[in-house]
C-alpha cells in the first residue's frame, strides 16, 4: 500500500511495486510528427539527413565534415542493388581525409559510416564493435559507435 | 553644386518675399526705383503717393541697407559651411588607416541596413592584405552606420559613403573625397539650416569606435565571443549546417573549449596523478576522454580561417573583446584588433561571484580564496588541497557541494579537514524540498564533509597564517583555504557599447525565444536571459542548457528561426549513492509531490552507467534523443523496506497545480518522458498515475 505524508507544501508518497503494477491512467498530448520545433533524428521528415543530429557527434563538423556529408548523401541518395556501391569515390576520399587526422578519427572508425552514434556534450563514445570491455585504445578522441538508428527518432 | 544650393536654401525665403514684393511694387505704379535690384523684402507699410521724395528715399537706403546686410550674412553663412566641411574632411583624412574586407552590400542604404547576405562570403582577403579590399571601397557596407544616422534621408537617392577613415593611399582617399562631397548635400536636404555635421559626427562616432590602430583587422561571417560550451556547440551547429563555414571563435581563456562538469566531478576522481596535466578522466567503465571537446587539430589556425577551402572552425585564444559596434558589424579586441562579423553569437559565460566580505577582508584573505571555474582554479585547488590542513568550502549549492563531496573523498586518504557552509538549512536547500535536502546533507557527511549549516559570514580575516572566519551566530571557523562557491555573475560588459538589453530580474543579456538580442546577434548559454515558451522568461546555468541553446543560436544564425523548446536537463552526483537528473524548472519554493520506491543497490548512478554501457549519465541521456524512449525492464531485487530512506523516485515541481520541473531521483535513462511532462504542460489531477510512467521500480 502507498504511503502519504504531508511536510508543509510538499506531499511524499512512497509506493510499491504492486501500488505501480496498474497501467497508468495520466493522459499525454500526441505528439505531432511535424511539429517544426521539436528535435529531429538522423533523417528530417523530408527524408533529408540531419546533419545537426547530436547522434553525428562531431561528424559533420570537423575538418572532414565535407568529404563525410559527401559520402553519406551519396549513400542516402544511392538507389543502387547494393547500397552505396556507386560511392566509393566519395568514401575514399572520407577515409583520406580522416588519415590525416588520427587524432580525431581513430582508425577503427572507418569501417562504420552509417549511422554513428556518439552524444553531442559530449563526443566520445566507445565503438560498439568493441564493448566486450577491452580497452583496446585506451585514449578516444572522437569515437562513433554503430547502433541501429530508427529512422524518425524524435525524442519526446 | 553646394554653393549653389546652399545659396538657395538661404535665400529662398528672401526670394519669395521679394517676388511678391515686387509685384506689389509694380502694381503701385508710382515708385520705380531703378537703384532697386528685384529680389529685396521691402515691408512697405504704405506708399507715399507721388511727392514723397524725401521718405521714398529713406526706405530705398534701409531697403538698400538690409539687402546688402542679408547677402552679406548668407555669403558668411555659405562659406562658414564649406569651411567647416573642409576642416571635417581634413580630419578624417588625417586618421589612420582602418579598413575591413567587408561584402559588397547590395545598395540597399535606404532601409535600415540589413547584414550582408552571408550565404557568399566574398573571398575574404586574410589579415595582411588591405589593397584589394580597397578597391571595393566604392561600395562598402561599412557605410551602413552612417546610413543609419540619417534614415530619415531614406528619400535621398542611396549615398554611398566610405568607411569613415579612409585609407591613405591616393587612389583609394580620391575615391573618398568625391563621395563624401555627395554627403553634405544629403545632410542638407535634410534639414536645411542644419549643416553637414550631424551626418559627420555620426561618421566620427563610428570612426571613434575604431580608434587609431596600426593592427590589421579582418573580417569572419560567424563570430563567436566566448569559448565555451555554448560556443563550441553553436561552433558544430554552423559547421553542419552552412557547408563550408568559417568560425572564429574568440576568448579570453588559454585553452581550446572544454567541458566544465568534469571540473567539479569527475576530474577528483582520478587515480592519476598526473591528471591536471592531462585532464583526462576514467569514466565508471574504464573510458577514458579529455576534458576538451575536441584536441587540437580539429580546429583550424585563425589566419586560414580566410583561405581553407572548407571553411572550419579557428579558435583565437587569450584574447578579450573590449567593445562591440552593432552599426559596424565589428568587434574590438583587447590589442586593439578588430574583427568585423556577418553573424555573432554572445557566449561569455559568467564570472564567479565573491562574498563581499572577503573582497574587503584584503590581500592575505583574497590570497588564499578560491573561486571556482576554470581550469585553472582546478589545478590550483588539486595543488591546495595537497597542501593545507583545511578546506572551507561556502556554499550549499551545485558546485559547493559537489566540491565538497570531492575533497571530502580526498580527506579520506589525507587529513585534509574539509568544512562546507551555506546559510540554508541543508545542502542543495534552494533546489530540494526540504525532506530531500536533509536527506541529501545526511550523505555528504558522509563522504567526510563537516556541515555548517544556516551559516551567515560575518567576516574573515587572516591571523597567524590561518584564515579565520566569523559567523554572524557567533561561531568561529578556523581554515586555511575557502572555495567560495556563491554564484555566477553572467558577463555583460559588452552590453554598454553594444547597446544590448540587459535583465534586471535574471540578469544577462535579454534575448527572445528565438536567442536573439539585435539582427544578427544571438546569445547562449550561462549570459542568455531568454524567454522559454512553456516555462518563462529565465536564465539557466547548466551544461546541457548551454549545448542546447549553443545548438539553437547555432542554428538560428544559419537561418533556422527557431525557438527554444527542446528543454535542456541538468543532473548532479553527490557521492556515490546519491544522484539525480533533473528538468525544467526546480526550485525548492515551489509545491512539490514526490512519490519513491526503496532504494537497492541497483540505484546508484554508479550502476546507472554500467547498465547503459556509457561512460557520462549526460551521455547516455542524449543518446537517447537520438533513438525513442525506452524505459528499460530488469526486474529489480526486493530491498529492504526504509519508510524514510528516498532511494529513488521522481519530484514533480508544480506552479499553479502544472508540472513545470521534474528531478528524477536515482532513476536513470526516463528524462524522455520527465521532458514529455513537461511539455505538454497539462495539469494531472493525480500525480500517482503520472509517476507511474517512469516504472520507477525497474531498472
Amino acid at each position: 500500500m502507498s504511503s502519504v505524508r504531508e511536510e508543509g507544501k510538499d506531499r511524499i508518497i512512497f509506493v510499491t511495486k504492486e501500488d505501480h503494477a496498474s497501467p497508468s491512467s495520466a493522459e499525454l498530448v500526441e505528439e505531432d510528427p511535424n511539429d517544426p520545433y521539436e528535435e529531429r533524428g538522423l533523417i528530417l521528415p523530408s527524408g533529408e539527413i540531419n546533419w545537426n543530429c547530436p547522434c553525428l557527434g562531431g561528424m559533420a563538423s570537423g575538418p572532414c565534415g565535407t568529404e563525410f556529408k559527401d559520402a553519406f548523401s551519396c549513400f542516402h541518395y544511392s538507389k543502387e542493388e547494393v547500397k552505396g556501391s556507386d560511392c566509393l569515390e566519395n568514401f575514399r576520399a572520407m577515409q583520406e581525409c580522416m588519415q590525416r587526422y588520427p587524432e580525431l578519427y581513430p582508425q577503427e572508425d572507418e569501417k562504420e559510416q552509417q549511422q554513428q552514434q556518439s552524444s553531442e556534450t559530449k563526443p566520445t563514445s566507445q565503438d560498439s564493435a568493441e564493448t566486450s570491455g577491452a580497452n583496446s585504445s585506451a585514449t578516444k578522441e572522437d569515437s562513433d559507435t554503430t547502433k541501429p538508428n530508427t529512422d524518425d527518432s524524435v525524442e519526446s | 553644386m553646394l554653393k549653389c544650393r546652399t545659396v538657395w536654401r538661404t535665400l529662398a525665403p528672401l526670394a519669395r518675399t521679394s517676388s511678391t514684393v515686387c509685384r506689389q511694387n509694380a502694381r503701385r505704379a508710382g515708385l520705380n526705383n531703378g537703384r532697386l535690384p528685384a529680389c529685396v523684402p521691402a515691408a512697405h507699410m504704405s506708399t507715399a503717393p507721388a511727392g514723397g521724395g524725401r521718405e521714398n528715399q529713406l526706405y530705398v537706403l534701409l531697403v538698400g541697407a538690409t539687402c546688402v546686410g542679408g547677402a552679406i550674412y548668407a555669403y558668411r553663412t555659405v562659406k562658414g559651411d564649406s569651411q567647416r566641411y573642409q576642416d571635417r574632411i581634413d580630419e578624417i583624412s588625417s586618421r589612420p588607416l582602418k579598413t575591413f574586407t567587408e561584402e559588397p552590400a547590395t545598395p540597399t542604404q535606404s532601409e535600415p541596413p540589413a547584414a550582408p547576405s552571408p550565404a557568399e562570403p566574398s573571398p575574404p582577403a586574410p589579415d595582411a592584405e588591405i589593397l584589394a579590399p580597397i578597391e571595393t571601397a566604392d561600395l562598402p557596407s561599412a557605410d551602413e552606420p552612417v546610413i543609419e544616422a540619417s534614415p530619415e534621408e531614406a528619400a535621398e537617392p542611396p549615398v554611398v559613403e566610405p568607411e569613415p577613415s579612409p585609407p591613405s593611399e591616393p587612389t583609394p582617399a580620391e575615391l573618398t573625397e568625391p563621395v563624401a562631397d555627395s554627403e553634405s548635400p544629403a545632410a542638407e536636404s535634410a534639414a536645411a539650416a542644419k549643416p553637414a555635421e550631424p551626418q559627420l559626427e555620426a561618421v566620427t562616432e563610428s570612426g571613434d569606435a575604431s580608434p587609431a590602430s596600426h593592427k590589421v583587422s579582418s573580417h569572419t561571417p560567424y563570430l563567436l565571443i566566448g569559448g565555451g560550451t555554448a560556443s563550441f556547440a553553436a561552433a558544430r551547429s554552423i559547421r553542419a549546417r552552412d557547408p563550408g563555414a568559417r568560425v572564429l571563435i574568440v576568448t579570453d581563456e588559454l585553452v581550446p573549449p572544454y567541458m566544465r562538469p568534469p571540473l567539479s566531478k569527475e576530474l577528483w576522481f582520478s587515480d592519476d596523478p598526473s591528471v591536471t596535466e592531462t585532464l583526462r578522466f576514467k569514466q565508471w567503465n574504464g573510458k577514458e576522454r579529455s576534458i576538451y571537446f575536441q584536441p587540437p587539430s580539429f580546429y583550424i589556425n585563425a589566419e586560414e580561417l580566410g583561405s581553407a577551402e572548407n571553411g572550419g572552425v579557428a579558435v583565437l585564444t587569450g584574447k578579450k573583446v573590449v567593445h562591440m559596434d552593432v552599426r559596424g558589424n565589428k568587434i574590438k579586441l583587447d590589442d586593439d584588433t578588430e574583427i568585423s562579423y556577418d553573424k555573432c553569437l554572445i557566449a561569455t559565460g559568467g564570472v564567479p561571484r565573491n562574498l563581499q566580505v572577503i573582497e574587503r577582508a584584503g590581500e592575505e584573505v583574497m590570497k588564499r580564496t578560491t573561486l571556482f571555474r576554470k581550469v585553472e582554479d582546478f589545478k590550483s585547488l588539486d595543488k591546495v588541497s595537497r597542501n593545507v590542513k583545511s578546506i572551507t568550502i561556502i556554499g550549499g549549492g551545485f558546485l559547493g557541494s559537489e566540491l565538497a563531496c570531492a575533497l571530502g573523498r580526498r580527506s579520506t586518504e589525507s587529513d585534509l579537514e574539509v568544512i562546507q557552509m551555506y546559510p540554508e538549512k541543508g545542502n542543495m536547500g534552494k533546489v530540494l524540498p526540504e525532506y530531500l535536502s536533509n536527506w541529501t546533507t545526511e550523505k555528504v557527511k558522509k563522504e567526510g564533509v563537516k556541515i555548517i549549516s544556516e551559516a551567515l559570514v560575518k567576516s574573515v580575516v587572516s591571523k597567524d597564517d590561518k584564515l579565520e572566519i566569523q559567523l554572524k551566530d557567533g561561531r568561529l571557523v578556523k581554515t586555511d583555504h575557502i572555495v567560495a562557491a556563491v554564484g555566477l555573475e553572467p558577463n555583460v560588459d559588452l552590453a554598454k557599447s553594444a547597446g544590448l538589453e540587459v535583465d534586471s530580474d535574471f540578469g544577462g543579456f535579454r534575448v527572445n525565444a528565438e536567442l536573439q538580442a539585435r539582427s544578427n546577434i544571438w546569445v547562449a548559454g550561462d549570459a542568455a536571459c531568454f524567454y522559454d515558451i512553456r516555462l518563462g522568461r529565465r536564465r539557466v546555468e547548466h551544461h546541457d542548457h548551454a549545448v542546447v541553446s549553443g545548438r539553437l543560436a547555432g542554428e538560428n544564425m544559419t537561418g533556422a528561426n527557431k525557438p527554444y523548446w527542446h528543454q535542456s536537463m541538468f543532473w548532479s552526483d553527490l557521492g556515490p549513492d546519491v544522484g539525480y537528473e533533473a528538468i525544467g524548472i526546480v526550485d525548492s519554493s515551489l509545491p512539490t509531490v514526490g512519490v519513491f520506491a526503496k532504494a537497492t543497490a541497483k540505484d546508484t548512478p554508479k550502476a546507472a552507467t554500467e547498465e547503459s554501457g556509457t561512460g557520462i549519465r549526460s551521455e547516455s541521456e542524449t543518446e537517447h534523443t537520438a533513438s525513442s524512449p525506452v524505459a528499460s525492464s530488469a526486474p529489480s531485487p526486493t530491498g529492504v523496506q526504509h519508510k524514510d530512506e528516498y532511494g529513488k523516485g521522481v519530484i514533480f515541481y508544480l506552479r499553479d497545480k502544472v508540472v513545470v520541473g521534474i528531478i528524477l531521483w536515482n532513476v536513470f535513462n526516463r528524462m524522455p518522458i520527465a521532458r514529455k511532462i513537461i511539455k505538454d504542460g497539462e495539469e494531472h489531477a493525480d500525480l500517482n498515475e503520472v509517476a507511474k510512467l517512469f516504472n520507477i521500480h525497474d531498472d
